[in-house]
């Protein structure tokens, strides 16, 4: 074997490496991974506790409505327009005679199941075509890019206004977030194309090409699962942002159907009594900012824990 | 740079062209016939119903309307709305008022927001910072049409320093106090962009470099902290005037402004097709041509970024 000690070397040389020193370098710690280093770096701040803290009570009122405000809250008795609370009815009671306390309990369901139901059909939609788009590219890339834009182009609550006017099968939970999902995918699909296309050119996906995986097995095993972290941060904050959506269109009068309890909806009718009684309209509006807040600064806590230099700032 | 503006404008072509398309679907997809609805409980002989139709191309195919009204926009005829009066002229009258108050809108958060985020920025950590982050998460979640009637009530009703609705001309003065409701959210986000961008240059070498080499603090922060700092907050501009003119549907109706949003939203709720593909139509293109513009002014902020090819 001829000696090629003279030549440069880029790799430690495996004859002067002994092997004991490989094996002494511990590795029975759990290997750290990004969603691992995340979570510590959340787990550590007390902000993270208070919103989760409000979002299981929120989800509580939302899943569990009647064990707070029993149905025996919820006939409406004109006389009692516009009462001071009382005993029992710790909020008064709105234009309508209906108790307030019960209207603001029971709104909790509609705003959260419209921004969780949205979010999800945006996320999945938008991160598939999203996924597909970057990965594949060519004329797959270029047609569902432009088919984004068109959505993009159309301003989201205009666009929302017109569907929820023209939408056949009624007006339910169910369709107003279908219709704010149908608006807001191309913005998913958008982030997670540029961050396939970033983690399509690393180094472990040529490292698979040269293994011979196949093409779908790496978008899966290796593409994606490393370019689902900014879509998950704009999950979460758009999840604030479909609950007021929703509060908005029902504000309008062009949400929910007018049997449903929304706070949108509640703001909206408070309004006309704003001069007599302006309290009525602050339940329905505290309850939503505080849900609404929860969200956002969820988001952006886990935006900060996945960004490595925003942890080191810190 | 041409040749890159060239190209882009080419692109918003057939993005132009699927949003009509998708909203003129949408828009005469309404239930209702809009010419029983000009009509009372006497509906009219069937022949005058007929030459409504042929008069409005409502007797043709939707593909067909769409096209015919295609050809109007280009030769400048926006069509009529149902009662008869051209959409042009209602977009004459309406426009200038909503841009009005996306001027005084847009002025005011990236004007304040911009001040209000770079101060603190500087000041990480400190109250003020503090107090800039709650009051912005507080506009944020808190939606337009409560801060709203809340402005409209405290500064109309309660104290009277304002008039609560804005009269049918819309003068400057008068939509101030609706232009800051408009902009609330916008505001806080703006507000949010500057500090974080502000905080996370702070710390770059080109500004250690250029403190070191005797620069005065306020060109340090100006041209080197400031202008680097920008660059997301103008993106952030540009896709806002599409919200701006969401918001303004639900300003408008507060305020009472005969502007873009409140035609609109009447519109739709009164099932005037022609109006309705109209207006947004308008808004498309205007949101399209903004984000063109962001696009270039990028180039004039970051030197490094260009478009020659």
């Amino acid at each position: 074997m001829p000696s090629n000690r003279n030549i440069e070397r880029y790799v430690a040389p495996f004859e002067e490496t002994p092997v004991a020193a490989v094996d002494a370098v511990n590795t029975s710690q759990k290997a750290s991974s990004v969603w691992g280093d995340a979570w510590k770096d959340m787990r550590g701040r007390w902000l993270t506790w208070v919103c989760l803290a409000l979002i299981v009570v929120i989800a509580f009122v939302a899943i569990f409505p009647d064990l707070l405000a029993p149905s025996s809250l919820k006939s409406c008795r004109i006389l009692n327009s516009v009462e001071p609370p009382e005993a029992g009815h710790p909020f008064g009671f709105d234009v309508q005679g209906c108790d307030v306390y019960y209207r603001v309990i029971h709104g909790a369901r509609a705003s959260v199941t419209v921004g969780l139901l949205a979010t999800i059909m945006a996320t999945v939609v938008g991160a598939i075509i999203g996924a597909v788009a970057g990965y594949y590219g060519g004329w797959l890339d270029s047609i569902v890019s432009r088919l984004g834009d068109i959505f993009f182009a159309i301003p989201s609550v205009l666009g929302a206004i017109v569907v929820m006017t023209v939408i056949p099968w009624g007006r339910n939970e169910v369709t107003l977030a279908l219709t704010l999902a149908v608006f807001g995918w191309p913005q998913v699909a958008r982030i997670m194309r540029g961050a396939v296309l970033t983690a399509k050119n690393a180094d472990y996906v040529t490292a698979s090409i040269a293994l011979g995986v196949s093409r779908g097995k790496i978008l899966l095993k290796h593409v994606v699962p490393n370019a689902l972290a900014p879509v998950i941060v704009i999950a979460t904050v758009s999840l604030g942002t479909y609950i007021v959506a929703e509060a908005t269109l029902s504000f309008l009068g062009i949400g929910l159907g007018d049997s449903a309890i929304s706070w949108g909806h509640d703001i909206s009718t408070a309004q006309e009594a704003i001069r007599t009684t302006p309290m009525l309209m602050v339940y329905p509006s505290a309850a939503l900012a505080i849900t609404v807040l929860a969200f956002l600064l969820l988001g952006d806590i886990v935006r900060d824990a996945l960004d490595p230099k925003a942890r080191a700032r810190r | 740079m041409l040749w890159y503006i060239g190209r882009r404008l080419l692109q918003l072509i057939p993005v132009f062209f699927g949003a009509t398309l998708l909203i003129y679907l949408m828009v005469f997809a309404m239930p209702g016939d809009p010419i029983a609805a000009l009509y009372g409980d006497r509906p009219p002989a069937p022949e005058v119903i007929e030459q409504i139709r042929q008069q409005y191309n409502l007797d043709k195919p939707v593909i067909v309307q769409y096209v015919l009204w295609l050809g109007g926009l280009f030769t400048g005829d926006l069509g009529t709305t149902y009662s008869g009066r051209p959409v042009a002229e209602e977009l004459a009258r309406a426009f200038p008022i909503t841009a009005r108050l996306a001027v005084l809108a847009l002025l005011f958060e990236s004007v304040v927001g911009i001040a209000v985020g770079l101060v603190a920025g500087l000041r990480k950590g400190k109250v003020f910072d503090t107090a800039a982050l709650v009051i912005s998460l507080l506009l944020i979640s808190i939606p337009t049409f409560v801060i709203g009637f809340v402005l409209q009530y405290l500064l109309g009703i309660k104290w009277g320093i304002t008039r609560t609705t804005v009269s049918p001309e819309a003068p400057w003065g008068e939509l101030i106090v609706p232009a800051i409701v408009l902009a609330s959210v916008s505001f806080a986000n703006i507000l949010r962009l500057t500090r974080a961008s502000v905080a996370e240059n702070m710390g770059a070498d080109f500004v250690r470099t250029a403190t070191a080499k005797g620069l005065k603090r306020g060109r340090v922060i100006r041209v080197h902290i400031l202008r680097n700092s920008l660059i997301p907050v103008v993106t952030y501009l540009g896709t806002d005037l599409g919200s701006l003119m969401v918001g303004a549907v639900v300003t408008e109706g507060i305020f009472n402004i005969a502007g873009v949003g409140g035609t609109v939203y009447q519109a739709v709720v009164k099932g005037e097709g022609p109006t309705v593909v109209a207006f947004v139509a308008v808004m498309v293109i205007i949101f399209m041509l903004a984000n063109l513009l962001v696009d270039l002014l990028y180039a004039v902020l970051d030197p490094r970024i260009r478009y020659a090819k």
